[in-house]
């Protein structure tokens, strides 16, 4: 078991369906955590309101279980007034990219030194899956029932034009490459923000022709393209599949950062 | 040695806070509150606080609440627009039991309204703004020294009692200049700590858990939802619900007597008028100008909890007159606590209550 002291095993059962993606999510991060060799006592776990943000609950550390989309306003509250402590954000694609989407750009803009794992499962879980600002143009959810016609964001992108000085996105396939992107964060100072494209099938996989946990991984696993080849063929002027996207590290730089252990 | 200045009242806000401890700042500029951030810019870093610019006023109140749960005193100010979009952070800070300072420069409302101009619109929002049932304390400066003294007790009141707690001063106070005593040191009293071996959110008789703040060890889960005393959420069991939010209101409520503020002036009145913030200057300037027994004034610095046993502090009284600026607000609190009439004077359009236009309601209702 990864990190057993940083499980509240007295919470357990937890509220995740069967075959979510979240529980790899928590367990990457403590993963990197425990590479960090972070204290309990200083470390702070901070969310907002959804599927993922429920995470901290099972995690024996000080936590905030906010207000929806509020999560980094807190969570820079948290850090800015104690920079000693470690602080990471557990969101999700609606907590972070629709309600609380102002409070991303500024966190990345002030590049306050914590690191954000955002579980993006293009859906509002929760609620009973909804469309959210990151559901795929297409994609059949409860409101978008004549499929989704909205663009979506790409929330690493919008981290990296936003100023943060880390950005990655991995899926909950790539665990290793997940656990490293988030170790790398935490050692970055200034802001990270890992994207982590992951299922949820009870909501999304349901409504799409992926009704099976294994089908789901397997679809996101084959859309994920290395960032590095996804340039190199663009480059070249070579077709990019339908529905692809990059993972990989997209940026990793020293701007000013706030909120650096003193 | 303390320091007597001539001063605008935003900025002894400001002073209140530094000397009260305060050492985390987060805002959102609005008029006419925003020479208390101006100020706090100016005065944290050299106190080795922060200061922050949030991105909007949800922002301000939620940065507010994550820094006050490291253990520091936190503040943020705001108007009208900026309280209202706080209103759902409010809540969660009373769910939550987190000790913070709120102030409000109130101006003319709704919406984006009278920015320049001051009222007291927003004095049944301070109580019941946010969703649900809980209790807070509100309190209601009529002076640039109050503006001083009264931050520095709603710091200790919301340490005490582990909510948030409101300054609801207006315009007309926030940028009024007038003299103002400041103390070189002034008492602080800190939360009571949460004793060992007791749950985060285990009560003691007077319904106020002890606090440990991040970083002590004790690994406490703050949520919004409905929690039982570990802090962890149980959000359909009824008797957990009801336990918990009874004990946000009654904590507060209950204490009613020893939270009250408040001056009484000719108890034996039989015409009485109840204030809070500035109308009472006007009044004072009445009863001055008059030298009238017959007339008593009730004025009250706290006025949430509302406390109703102060109307019995004049067992004359045939008449309650209550000007306030705003369409008549907390008047209905004191109606529903006394059998004689209770008449509103209700102004708004931003400016104070004349003394003429007080002494024709003297003369029509006495």
């Amino acid at each position: 078991m990864i990190a057993p002291d940083w499980f509240r095993e007295d919470r357990l059962p937890h509220i995740y369906c069967t075959g979510c993606g979240n529980g790899t999510v928590i367990n990457c991060t403590l993963a990197a955590v425990e590479e960090m060799d972070w204290k309990r006592e200083e470390t702070v776990f901070v969310s907002g309101i959804g599927c993922s943000s429920r995470a901290p609950g099972y995690i024996l550390t000080d936590s905030l279980h906010t207000t929806h989309g509020r999560a980094l306003a807190f969570a820079t509250g948290v850090k800015m007034a104690r920079p000693e402590f470690n602080v990471v954000v557990f969101t999700g694609d609606g907590d972070l990219a629709a309600i609380g989407g102002n409070h991303f750009i500024h966190a990345c803009r002030r590049n306050v030194d914590m690191t954000v794992v955002c579980m993006n499962n293009h859906i509002y879980g929760m609620t009973g899956g909804q469309g959210s600002p990151t559901t795929p143009p297409g994609a059949i959810s409860t409101t978008t029932p004549y499929g989704a016609s909205e663009p979506a964001f790409d929330l690493a992108e919008l981290a990296v034009a936003a100023g943060a000085n880390y950005v990655a996105r991995w899926t909950s396939y790539h665990v290793k490459e997940l656990t490293k992107a988030v170790t790398t964060g935490m050692q970055t100072p200034g802001l990270a923000f890992i994207e982590v494209r992951t299922q949820c099938p009870t909501n999304y996989g349901r409504h799409n022709k992926l009704r099976t946990v294994p089908a789901m991984i397997e679809y996101i696993r084959s859309h994920a393209m290395l960032v590095e080849k996804y340039n190199r063929l663009t480059a070249e002027g070579k077709p990019i599949p339908e529905g692809t996207f990059t993972v990989g590290e997209l940026v990793r730089r020293s701007r000013p950062a706030m909120g650096v252990r003193r | 040695m303390s320091r007597t200045e001539f001063m605008q009242g935003n900025t002894a806000c400001a002073e209140g806070a530094l000397a009260a401890g305060c050492r985390f700042f987060g805002g959102y500029p609005i008029t006419p509150s925003t020479e208390i951030a101006e100020t706090m810019a100016r005065r944290l870093p050299k106190a080795g606080g922060t200061f922050i610019s949030m991105e909007d006023e949800l922002a301000s109140i939620a940065a507010v609440i994550g820094a006050a749960w490291t253990g520091v005193r936190a503040m943020t100010a705001t108007s009208g627009p900026g309280f209202s979009l706080m209103m759902e952070n409010i809540g969660y800070a009373a769910m939550t039991e987190t000790p913070c300072v709120i102030v409000n420069i109130q101006r003319g409302g709704p919406s984006t309204g009278q920015p320049t101009r001051a009222a007291q619109g927003d004095m049944l929002q301070c109580r019941f703004g946010s969703h649900g049932d809980y209790s807070t304390i509100a309190l209601t400066p009529n002076s640039v020294q109050e503006m001083f003294d009264l931050t520095v007790k709603a710091f200790d009141l919301a340490d005490r009692f582990r909510v948030p707690t409101f300054l609801m001063s207006d315009e007309i106070v926030g940028h009024m200049r007038e003299r103002a005593t400041i103390p070189d040191t002034v008492e602080i009293t800190p939360p009571r700590a949460l004793a060992e071996g007791s749950l985060p959110y285990e009560a003691g008789e007077d319904g106020i858990p002890g606090f440990a703040p991040f970083g002590s060890g004790r690994f406490v889960h703050v949520t919004g939802l409905t929690h039982d005393e570990r802090g962890y959420p149980d959000t359909t069991d009824p008797e957990a619900h009801d336990k918990l939010v009874r004990r946000l209101v009654t904590k507060i409520e209950s204490a009613r007597r020893d939270i009250a503020d408040y001056e009484v002036t000719n108890p034996d009145a039989k015409t009485v008028f109840v204030t809070y913030g500035p109308p009472s200057r006007t009044v004072e300037q009445v009863m001055r100008d008059r030298q009238d027994d017959s007339i008593g004034h009730l004025r009250l610095r706290v006025v949430w909890p509302f406390p109703e046993f102060a109307l019995e502090e004049f067992p004359n009284a045939r008449v309650f007159l209550m000007p306030e600026l705003n369409m008549g607000q907390m008047v209905r609190e004191v109606q529903r606590h006394v059998d004689q009439p209770v008449i509103s004077l209700p102004k708004i359009g931003g400016e104070l209550h004349t003394p003429a236009e007080l002494v024709r309601a003297l003369e029509a209702y006495r």
